[in-house]
């Protein structure tokens, strides 16, 4: 799908500035409640490349969700830069397509209406919309439940629909936080595929924040371990895996088994979760 | 990924096809089976009733037989049904008044913190003044016309839909308010394709009870001072110790405020079919 990266006006602007997608420099963020300040991250600068895979692994509460969330515009910084395609963040960005960890489907549309919302917030042409939904329920294997309510799917099915509907307008960058948290092992693997395949296929960039470790090396070609609070970012690998990624194969290569218990021992010395 | 799909879909089809397939017979044998248990206590109650007056327990101006009322319902038909207007009139204007006035300081609680400050100690103000007591001033103010009726009946219903709206619109999912920014949607936007829909179940249970407060409010506004409708035809019965027709006027005002919930009952299951059918729980967050 290579009109994906035509179509975002922040195109021209980025290219003098190498193509660099998400420029973070020296963020901080703190929360401050009635009893305590909080410090949710400290020192964190990444930058992200077009059309880059970067996945994000640290224990829970290490502030992963809220880089996100702060890259999207949706929670201020405390301090620090943020630049999206090249432009200061300031307020919610709408150059993103975002998942969540819960598929936060609107319960009274049904699978392509709740895809289209994103075409009616943004006033997309009605006709070009329908047509790239119907191109994404194919693509995702969502065909036959066009208007099954979501009540009526799994929740990788939800978790589709979700993916679906960040993917509508063709956003040069995808936001994932724990968009697979909730899934049960088997469906996530299949997810997992599926999204790299999605990614393999339109050149979007994504950051995807996670729990897991396999799932950061299967689909990132960069992991980004952080620590638990005050997050930071403890160390970037990156990926030495082929760019197209079969899941059996990766999953029983050196490479990856080498990497995986690498970042596993770094979460362990750095925290009692993993 | 058919595997995946061919898991996850059993629920989707039973859910999806089996109403539709439903055959008159069977919703015939449904609504039966729905009403059956209370039409039977509904017998063994009047059945009771007339065994009392039947044995002449209690004189007849003071509990009429179930066939004097009856009779009373019959003969007095063409004024009973002049005064059951007037007083579905007042009710039903009453109670739509009551949901626009209500919705409208719903959303601008949600929306404003400041008008929340200002509105709130107002609104819960106007629900602790006992309502009957304002009904003479409305009286001296409005006269014997429809008017203080409805105003009553408003003052009545409105506060269960403020709360209702309140608790409706504030229950939105702040993710669902988060991509909804990053959408680029406009707070209009937001409010009507997300907060309003997610609101519905909330809104629609503050109108069940408000629409049968409104019934109140419309009768004790005809208690305090007026020429027509069911409250005043009750002080007339009373007056006159006709109890026949103090039983059949209590029996309309009843009817009134069960046809009315059922109407906003209806209007439910049209708005929100997603909601009542949610059975299946949704996948909760684990983490």
């Amino acid at each position: 799908m290579p009109e994906t990266m035509t179509t975002q006006p922040a195109a021209a602007a980025g290219e003098q500035r190498a193509a660099t997608t998400i420029d973070i420099t020296d963020l901080t963020c703190t929360f401050t409640s009635k009893r305590k300040r909080t410090t949710a991250l400290t020192d964190v600068s990444l930058s992200v490349e077009a059309g880059e895979f970067v996945s994000i692994v640290g224990p829970s509460g290490c502030g992963k969700s809220t880089l996100l969330k702060i890259v999207a515009g949706l929670v201020p910084p405390s301090s620090g830069d943020v630049r999206l395609l090249g432009n200061p963040v300031t307020g919610p960005q709408r150059e993103i397509g975002f998942a969540f960890q819960r598929a936060a489907l609107l319960e009274w549309r049904g699978v392509r209406a709740n895809i289209l919302l994103q075409a009616e917030m943004r006033n997309m042409d009605k006709r070009q919309a329908a047509a790239r939904a119907d191109q994404l329920i194919e693509l995702t294997g969502l065909t036959g439940f066009e208007s099954a309510l979501p009540h009526e799917l799994s929740g990788g099915m939800q978790q589709r629909v979700a993916l679906c509907r960040a993917l509508l307008h063709e956003p040069p960058v995808l936001l994932m936080d724990e968009p697979f948290g909730a899934l049960d092992a088997l469906t996530r693997e299949h997810m997992n595929v599926e999204l790299h395949r999605i990614w393999r296929e339109t050149g979007t960039t994504v950051v995807l924040v996670t729990h897991s470790i396999a799932e950061a090396v299967y689909l990132g070609q960069r992991v980004v371990v952080m620590t638990p609070r005050p997050g930071r970012i403890e160390r970037v690998y990156d990926v030495d895996l082929p760019a197209v990624r079969d899941y059996g194969a990766t999953m029983s290569s050196s490479t990856f088994e080498e990497l995986a218990r690498e970042i596993r021992v770094l979460l362990g010395a750095s925290g009692h979760h993993g | 990924m058919p595997e995946v799909i061919s898991r996850a879909a059993p629920p989707a089809p039973e859910t999806d096809e089996a109403p539709a397939r439903r055959t008159a017979a069977q919703r015939v044998i449904q609504l039966l089976d729905a009403v059956w248990r209370p039409a039977l206590l509904l017998v063994l109650l009047v059945f009771g009733w007339w065994a009392i007056t039947a044995a002449e327990v209690f004189p007849a101006y003071l509990v009429p037989a179930p066939g004097d009322v009856a009779n009373e319902l019959i003969e007095e038909r063409e004024m009973l049904a002049r005064h059951t207007w007037v007083t579905t009139y007042e009710t039903v204007l009453g109670f739509l008044l009551a949901a626009a006035i209500g919705m409208l300081a719903a959303v601008l609680i949600v929306y404003s913190p400041t008008l929340e400050k200002a509105l709130y100690p107002l609104i819960l103000f106007a629900q602790v003044i006992p309502k009957i007591a304002i009904a003479p001033i409305l009286v001296v103010w409005f006269g014997f016309g429809p008017m203080p009726k409805v105003i009553l009946a408003v003052l009545i219903a409105f506060f269960p839909v403020v709360v209702s709206g309140v608790a409706g619109l504030r229950s939105t999912d702040p993710e669902l308010l988060d991509l909804s920014a990053t959408m680029g949607a406009s707070r209009w936007k937001t409010f009507r394709k997300i907060r309003f829909p997610n609101a519905l179940p909330h809104l629609l249970s503050g109108l069940k009870v408000a629409v049968t407060l409104a019934v109140v409010g419309a009768v004790v506004g005809e208690f305090v001072g007026a020429d027509e409708g069911l409250g005043y035809v009750l002080l007339l019965a009373s007056g006159n110790l006709n109890s026949s027709l103090l039983f059949a006027d209590l029996i309309l005002m009843s009817a009134l405020g069960v046809v009315l919930f059922v109407m906003v009952e209806v209007a439910e299951k049209l708005l929100i079919p997603w909601h009542a059918s949610r059975r299946q729980g949704v996948p909760l967050t684990t983490s």
